[in-house]
């Protein structure tokens, strides 16, 4: 009865109880064909190898075991490159990459959303029709750029790009725009320049908008093997090494296993944190008419 | 201008600033604002480097050979006659293409709405763990391999094993390289994939509809779900509606990742072959840098013309 008791919101107008309850079980439906991939790979790390390869297979482990977690430390750490630095790889292009991005869109959003002077809105323009192409559009003469500034095999060519990915600034924008201009007039009365206006009035006012650049650029980062640029083995991330230990074959699947629950935990531990902050920023996500 | 020549009267023109005092406007107007130019430089030269600089460039080389070893040798039309009149691989690319793109795009937009919608009605709890459970695909990325075990074609693959177990078949399927499943299974895990920004935005959006609107429109005669939706929700919602299109369309006309980790590169007979894996196997593999830019710029055209249309569409909503 408890369970039911969810379906009657009073706040509420025009609601029958029939047509929820159907709606919720479709939602209920749809969220366990959502789920299970994810709980399965929870499962999969933690099951031993005659689990791993049982008939009729079957999602959830009966014996759990940290083997695998032990398994992927010991392969690890006879290998040509330890794992120590991949996580290192991994762990240094996603926190330049997404505090930089943080910083840097912030910074080109505040005067668009606060002023308007020559060129403004067509740089807005730019960035705002920039988001209706996917980057796949731009890889060749990226390539290029790349070895022109000499920057491939370098973790450069991974972060440098990410910093001016069009959608933060777009929604950073967008949210910059509810902090009241009084303030900044305050500011600006009691003679702070706007370099001081940015980063002591406006960067603190508009932190849930961080946490929510942060939930967007920070999985992608943390699941870039490397791509087109980066060749050397030491400079590999962790997700290419997963790639490379799951293709070792069956005495690596629950290693393979273990690796891909260490790298879907971190985004998904991290979304969960700030996620009122997300749903606070997307709410000034829309584009205007 | 028109107005001076149909009334025949002559209006005395605005004082013309002379090109040197409009030049001087404008320095010092660039002058008043250098702090703003400032605050955004290093954003802006970044995105000129890595998005527009490539986008002109890739436009421009699309009408040149160029193989990366020899100088680029002016082609004109030729790349693109090639590529719709000689290409059948082309074809098929596009044609596949347009199926993830028709299929996915308006499944996954109507999909992130609706969850979207009911996730809404949920107590506040309920619905944070719900948002997970919907949002957690689309960034927990490299998670997609465990489709290649569902997928996988002995009988240790899920699919197969619970369907050999349940007696519906008796062999199992090579699901993956079989062309009849590939296209499927692609896009069932795109869509699988697919509730990212935009479900956040639309989710965020129904947090903020008016409730007094909600109460008016009861009052003015509004008597169920249905009608509260396309009278007062979708309208408030146009906003975010806009902007959830803008991701899913550019997203859904993008897929190569998940064909490649699925059906691998090539797929077998092209059936999972996309604009985007075209244009990687002629840029990266091939080395034809003009061919490959012809591709992007049929892409790029393609991309940005499906979200202008359907900005135009939307707008309608709820009218």
């Amino acid at each position: 009865m408890k369970m039911l008791a969810v379906l009657r919101t009073p706040k509420r107008l025009n609601r029958s109880f029939l047509v929820s309850f159907l709606l919720f079980a479709l939602l209920a439906l749809f969220g366990a064909f959502m789920a299970m991939p994810l709980i399965y790979a929870v499962n999969n790390a933690f099951k031993p190898l005659d689990e791993l390869f049982i008939f009729p297979p079957r999602i959830f482990v009966h014996n759990p075991t940290l083997d695998n977690f032990f398994d992927l430390v010991a392969i690890m750490g006879n290998s040509w490159v330890p794992l120590t630095r991949y996580i290192a790889n991994t762990v240094i292009i996603t926190i330049i990459g997404t505090a930089g991005h943080i910083l840097l869109a912030s910074a080109a959003a505040y005067p668009l959303a606060k002023y308007r002077f020559l060129g403004s809105k067509t740089l807005f323009s730019i960035v705002v029709l920039s988001l209706m192409f996917s980057g796949h559009v731009t890889a060749i003469p990226n390539y290029m750029v790349m070895s022109w500034l000499g920057w491939i095999n370098t973790h450069a060519s991974i972060i440098v790009p990410s910093l001016a990915f069009p959608l933060g600034l777009f929604l950073m924008k967008q949210f910059m725009e509810q902090i009241p201009d009084a303030l900044l007039e305050a500011a600006k009365i009691d003679g702070a320049n706007e370099y001081r206006i940015f980063w002591s009035i406006v960067m603190p006012n508009v932190k849930p908008a961080w946490l929510t650049l942060m939930i967007l650029q920070f999985p992608m980062l943390w699941g870039t093997d490397g791509g087109s640029f980066i060749y050397s083995e030491n400079l590999k991330t962790l997700h290419y090494a997963l790639g490379q230990i799951t293709q070792g074959g069956i005495a690596r699947a629950g290693v393979g296993a273990a690796v891909a629950l260490i790298l879907m935990v971190v985004p998904i531990t991290l979304f969960i944190i700030s996620q009122s902050s997300v749903i606070q920023t997307m709410a000034t996500s829309g584009m205007k008419e | 201008m028109q107005a001076e020549t149909a009334t025949g009267k002559t209006v005395p023109k605005p004082v013309q600033p002379t090109k040197t005092s409009k030049w001087a406007h404008t320095i010092k107007e660039l002058k008043r604002n250098k702090h703003h130019y400032i605050l955004m430089s290093p954003y802006m030269l970044i995105f000129f480097l890595f998005t527009v600089i490539p986008v002109v460039f890739s436009l421009c080389l699309s009408f040149f050979y160029f193989n990366m070893l020899e100088f680029p040798r002016f082609v004109g039309w030729q790349n693109y006659s090639r590529l719709f009149l000689n290409d059948d691989v082309f074809m098929i690319a596009l044609k596949n293409t347009f199926m993830f793109a028709v299929i996915t795009g308006p499944v996954s937009y109507i999909a992130c709405f609706l969850f979207a919608w009911i996730i809404n009605e949920l107590s506040p709890k309920i619905r944070a763990v719900m948002t997970l459970i919907f949002y957690a695909p689309s960034i927990s990325g490299n998670v997609f391999f465990i489709w290649l075990i569902v997928f996988s074609g002995d009988s240790y693959g899920y699919l197969n094993g619970f369907l050999i177990k349940y007696g519906l078949m008796l062999e199992p399927i090579l699901w993956l390289t079989n062309e009849k499943y590939i296209l499927p299974i692609v896009i069932l895990v795109q869509l699988w994939l697919s509730l990212g920004t935009s479900f956040l935005a639309f989710i965020a959006g129904l947090q903020t509809i008016d409730q007094t609107l909600i109460e008016a429109g009861a009052v003015d005669g509004i008597n169920n779900r249905w009608q509260e939706l396309w009278f007062i929700t979708l309208p408030s919602m146009r906003p975010q509606l806009l902007f959830g299109a803008v991701l899913q369309i550019t997203g859904a006309f993008a897929v190569a990742d998940i064909s490649i980790a699925l059906a691998g590169f090539p797929s077998v007979n092209y059936a999972a072959h996309t604009v985007v894996t075209h244009l990687m196997d002629f840029g990266s593999i091939r080395f034809e840098m003009g061919y490959a830019s012809a591709i992007a710029t049929v892409l790029f055209v393609i991309m940005i013309g499906t979200n202008m249309l359907t900005q135009k569409m939307l707008r309608k909503v709820g009218e």
